[in-house]
């Protein structure tokens, strides 16, 4: 059906997409949207109505309009999870984007050896599930008995306890990291793979280097993708979770149950039954997380013009 | 859906090797360095393949110990009998081979999930970066606020849904949910802008095809590397998605074997329970493995990209 | 056209959502709601087991599955589907979800003694009274039946108990001439003279953990929790009892003389056999995990009475350990009370015992065969002896919060920090009184701070 209506159109006005079926779109978007609206949709507009309720264990159910959102503003426990996820995000986002794109460009620059071995050898710890990681992360830890205790003894060295509490969230970092570093790379290597060869036809011509290359034609052209990298970047590290949560059966006192916003929300709603107030503090989240998305990519697009 | 994808088999799909010639004559016109192989460049990324691999060498080695050498012997060398194929048969077998059924039920999960959500987003990431409609602004900042909530704070909603619908304890209530993959869709859209040129699809317009058909036999091929990325992606979070089968599944029957394996792990924190950590150890190793499989298997397709720019 | 049909449920979904919400908003929960389910008797429970039903048990105790065999046995009408959907809170969350969805939720479940009055006090389990259950009393430990009656009903049947002793490693104590210690004073001085003589060895590990911490309260005779009807509760962490646990146990946190190694992790398991961790302060069930994970301390290890305040008084605390409960949502409630006495009767408990549980009911912890067993684990010592005496020294009167669940997940938020900057246990113990008074409040209850 859709075949004979764009094609009357198409000889209509081959150049304005814009006029021709204004909702063929829709039928690439549609089935994408329509599961969307079952598993994402529904669930949140779901939650924002529970987020006006209060249940309580003795007393049951009851409407109590914005309460559960002024208790959230003024929750110390909240705000303090809010401050450390943007601590992290500042220093481990930053550090993690650009090893990646270096890494893929070193892949991607036919300068390397082995560049296929290090392509999958980078990508693989994000194949590692998060129990595992865990596991052979928390050994690596080990201040008494792991690797950085036999570190320590075999060498003399003094290297402080990575589950203590200044540096737990430096030794999650690092976790976050290796997990993520191969990811990004993909997605950086793939978009270079994008790059028309005209573009480097030209460079060539001009008898342009290869960091000029980089910086003139690699990097803008990836432009799209390091803005969209980012700003999941910026929700990954909004909504650290995993990592933290399994690692404190390691670390119980220098993680929280209210070390990261959504530790919080879960512990809430998990082991405290408050899924009311829970919902709240994931509206308000989802909020800050939407503003701080939004100044990513405004600083991002400020930097092209 | 794999079908259409399969690209035309050029000799540039031959295991790259790094000095042959096909992989250069991608870009002929960068001659100027003449592929000079750096040496310093490949030991900084000889670095970084030892701080990606080193924790995954910690994994190979423990699971060739037996369960009392994995707590007596250090972790990063290999100690007492070479127990591995012991430990892989006792994995395979345990409990009656539930490892096994948990293998199978996550290959199940990860074909028509991972599948689906890969099809789902390059079919609206394409539909988005090729097309003008009515509310596709409002679809972006749909989609991007939805994925801005905290998704665990969601869990109890999706649940109580999910149980209305009677979903619940059942493999949809796993894959329905895996069928989205936000980031996919984002990385097609931008993908499709810089990929597929605006003037093939006019061609193909003006040649009579229709929007599907133009999308199936030209414009994929050419999305060849944004689609395996995604797909990639879906596969690897699939088959390593452990939240929601947690929360949604009470029968083991239909467990995946992240869920299963942590199961095994807590069964040493339990009175009487069996400390199977060797096991658990090795059941994550031959977890990674079909995922190396799926990556070495799928990254002929960013070779296909080499194709997909030539045809203009 | 199937998909059309999920489109509207789906769309229905949310409406019934609102419905329910608002529903549940006017009714409030009625405490009375199971009147009608008085006097189930004998025969009723009988006629139930002889006839076709499914049964559909959730739990995590390995020894549920030779129990489910021999009843599936004894009763070939009635069919079990065991399911192990997680360990301790995971398999909680998913009780919770299911009891809020006011679907899906097993006939039976496991519950341990501090989740259980959590789940009784929110009305989702069945008063085991009304099937006759107070008849049972006789058959199970004191302290265990304690635990399962809550505001004078009956949630559970007990199956394992945990009473506390003290496990050591004799190789560690004789290489460096330490006696086994009585008293809490010899512990500490046990644990000095360990450390000072191999800096790598400890007395015990701790690191804050809240079922340890509340069973050490218990056997230092505390009782910081009072329940008092249904939604009362009294907190006071800072009675006698929990001073002089503090007392005691502040100069091993603050004298930096545990290792700080997280229980269950393979950090601990490492240290259990090689013998770098020296005792292990917890409950009878404990062997049979030394046994499956730490093989090499075979032969080390050896079982004493847990140290007390008083010489010679012998005083031990339950920890951990669970029974198995009805919920209200079932619907085959005779048939599953009739699992229960058998699962955790005579017969089950038989079972229970012979594959490495320890067992709650008073005919197993007598029976000479239990008592005089030899563990090769343990040098051949009768370890059953020491065990069953414990869980006759258990002080009795203890109660857990109707919402322990939370108040466990927060301790190391609290009393953790203490344990973190090494420093005393008390101020901790106040900020966790304290945010377990401000929760139950929360929640409905009238909390007070003694």
């Amino acid at each position: 059906m859709t075949t004979t209506l764009n094609a009357t159109v198409a000889t209509e006005a081959p150049t304005q997409k814009r006029s021709r079926g204004r909702w063929t779109g829709w039928a690439f978007v549609g089935p994408f949207m329509f599961v969307f609206s079952l598993v994402f949709l529904a669930p949140v507009l779901y939650a924002i109505y529970l987020s006006l309720f209060q249940d309580q264990m003795v007393g049951g159910t009851k409407f109590v309009g914005g309460a559960n959102y002024v208790q959230a503003m003024t929750d110390p426990q909240f705000w303090d999870s809010v401050r450390r996820v943007a601590v992290f995000l500042v220093v481990q986002v930053p550090i993690m984007l650009g090893v990646a794109l270096a890494v893929a460009l070193a892949i991607d620059s036919n300068r390397l050896r082995f560049a296929s071995f290090f392509r999958i050898s980078i990508f693989l710890p994000y194949a590692v599930p998060a129990v595992v990681a865990t596991l052979m992360w928390g050994f690596i830890y080990g201040p008494r008995f792991g690797l950085v205790g036999n570190l320590n003894e075999l060498f003399g060295w003094a290297i402080p306890d990575p589950l203590s509490n200044h540096w737990i969230l430096v030794a999650i970092g690092n976790i976050v990291t290796w997990e993520f570093i191969g990811y990004n790379m993909l997605i950086f290597y793939a978009a270079l793979k994008t790059i028309p060869n005209e573009l480097y036809e030209a460079a060539s011509i001009d008898g342009a280097g290869a960091f000029s290359v980089i910086r003139n034609i690699k990097i803008p052209s990836i432009r799209g993708a390091i803005g969209i990298a980012s700003i999941f970047s910026v929700i990954g590290s909004f909504q650290l979770f995993n990592e933290p949560n399994i690692l404190k059966s390691l670390a119980p006192n220098a993680i929280s149950s209210f070390f990261t916003p959504n530790m919080y929300a879960y512990n809430l709603s998990f082991a405290g039954q408050q899924f009311n107030y829970a919902a709240a503090i994931a509206m308000i989240m989802g909020v800050l997380t939407m503003i701080v998305a939004y100044i990513v990519q405004l600083s991002g697009s400020r930097k092209d013009s | 859906m794999s079908l259409q994808l399969s690209p035309p088999k050029t000799p540039t799909e031959t295991p790259m090797k790094t000095s042959t010639a096909p992989r250069f004559s991608r870009k002929p016109g960068k001659g100027m360095t003449h592929k000079r192989k750096s040496i310093l460049l490949t030991i900084v990324m000889g670095f970084m393949a030892v701080y990606a691999l080193l924790p995954l060498f910690w994994l190979f080695v423990n699971s060739t110990k037996t369960q009392p050498e994995l707590f007596s012997s250090f972790g990063l060398w290999f100690s007492g009998d070479f127990a591995l194929w012991d430990n892989i048969g006792q994995t395979l077998t345990y409990n009656d081979g539930e490892f096994l059924r948990w293998l199978a039920n996550t290959v199940l999960y990860v074909v028509v999930g991972a599948g689906g959500a890969t099809f789902l987003a390059t079919l609206a990431g394409y539909g988005l970066a090729k097309f003008d409609f009515p509310g596709k602004r409002a679809v972006f900042a749909v989609v991007l606020g939805a994925v801005a909530i905290p998704g665990t704070a969601l869990a109890v909603p999706t649940f109580l849904m999910f149980s209305e619908l009677g979903l619940t304890n059942t493999p949809w209530s796993v894959i329905i949910p895996s069928l989205i993959s936000p980031f996919g869709l984002y990385l097609v859209w931008i993908y499709a802008v810089e990929a597929v040129p605006t003037e093939v699809l006019e061609a193909a317009r003006m040649d009579g095809a229709g929007e599907f058909r133009t999308f199936f036999t030209i414009s994929l091929r050419m999305l060849a590397p944004g689609f395996v990325t995604v797909l990639l992606f879906t596969v690897v979070a699939t088959w390593n998605n452990y939240f929601l089968p947690l929360i949604m599944l009470s029968e083991s029957t239909w467990y995946p074997l992240t869920v299963g394996l942590n199961n095994w792990n807590a069964q040493a924190t339990t009175a009487g329970g069996d400390a199977i950590y060797n096991l658990v150890i090795t059941g994550s190793l031959l977890t990674i493995v079909p995922i190396i499989i799926a990556f070495l298997f799928l990254q002929r397709y960013w070779q296909s990209g080499l194709t997909a720019g030539s045809v203009k | 056209m199937k998909i059309n049909h999920r489109l509207r449920r789906a769309v229905t979904v949310l409406t019934a959502g609102l419905l329910v919400g608002s529903l549940a908003a006017c009714g409030g929960s009625s405490p009375d709601g199971n009147a009608n389910a008085q006097g189930v008797g004998a025969e009723e429970i009988a006629t139930a087991l002889q006839t076709e039903t499914t049964l559909t048990v959730w739990g995590w105790a390995p020894q549920l599955e030779p129990i489910v065999e021999a009843f599936e046995e004894k009763y070939p009408k009635v069919k079990v589907n065991l399911e192990n959907v997680g360990t301790g809170n995971d398999h909680y969350t998913k009780v919770q979800n299911a009891i809020k969805a006011g679907s899906g939720a097993p006939d039976v479940a496991q519950i341990e003694y501090a989740a259980l009055p959590q789940f009784a006090l929110s009305d989702a389990l069945v008063d085991l009274k009304d099937y006759g259950a107070s008849n049972l009393e006789a058959n199970y430990t004191a302290s265990t039946w304690g635990s399962v009656n809550i505001n004078d009903g009956i949630y559970a049947l007990p199956q394992d108990s945990g009473p506390m002793a003290m496990f050591y490693r004799a190789d560690v104590f004789e290489k460096h001439g330490i006696d086994v210690p009585e008293t809490w004073d010899e512990y500490i001085a046990a644990g000095k003279k360990l450390h000072a003589a191999d800096p790598k060895a400890y007395i015990a590990n701790d690191i804050g953990d809240a079922g340890f911490t509340t069973s050490m309260i218990w056997q230092a005779g505390g009782q910081p929790y009072k329940i008092d009807g249904p939604t009362t509760v009294d907190i006071n962490l800072q009675d006698e009892g929990s001073k002089a646990w503090t007392k005691n146990w502040n100069q091993l946190v603050e004298g930096k003389l545990l290792a700080p190694v997280a229980s269950w992790s393979d950090e601990w398991y490492k240290g259990l056999s090689d013998g770098s961790i020296a005792t292990l302060i917890i409950g009878a069930w404990m062997p049979a995990n030394l046994e499956s994970g730490a093989t090499d301390g075979s032969g080390k290890w050896r079982v004493a009475p847990m140290p007390t305040y008083e010489a010679g008084k012998p005083v031990s605390a339950e920890n951990g350990g669970g029974g198995d409960a009805v919920l209200k949502q079932s619907k085959n409630k005779a048939a599953a009370y009739g699992f229960l006495e058998f699962s955790n009767g005579p017969e089950g408990s038989k079972i229970h015992a012979a594959n490495g549980g320890f067992p709650s009911t008073t005919a197993d912890l007598e029976n000479p065969e239990f008592l005089n067993a030899q563990s090769k684990y343990f040098g051949d010592q009768k370890i059953n002896e020491i065990l069953v005496q414990a869980a006759k020294d258990v002080v009795p009167g203890w109660s857990y919060l109707p919402f322990q669940t939370y108040a466990n997940s927060i301790f190391n938020d609290t009393v953790g920090q203490s344990y973190g900057s090494n420093s005393d246990l008390n101020p901790g113990l106040i900020a966790w009184q304290d945010a377990s008074v401000k929760y139950g409040n929360q929640q409905g209850f009238t909390v007070t701070a003694k």
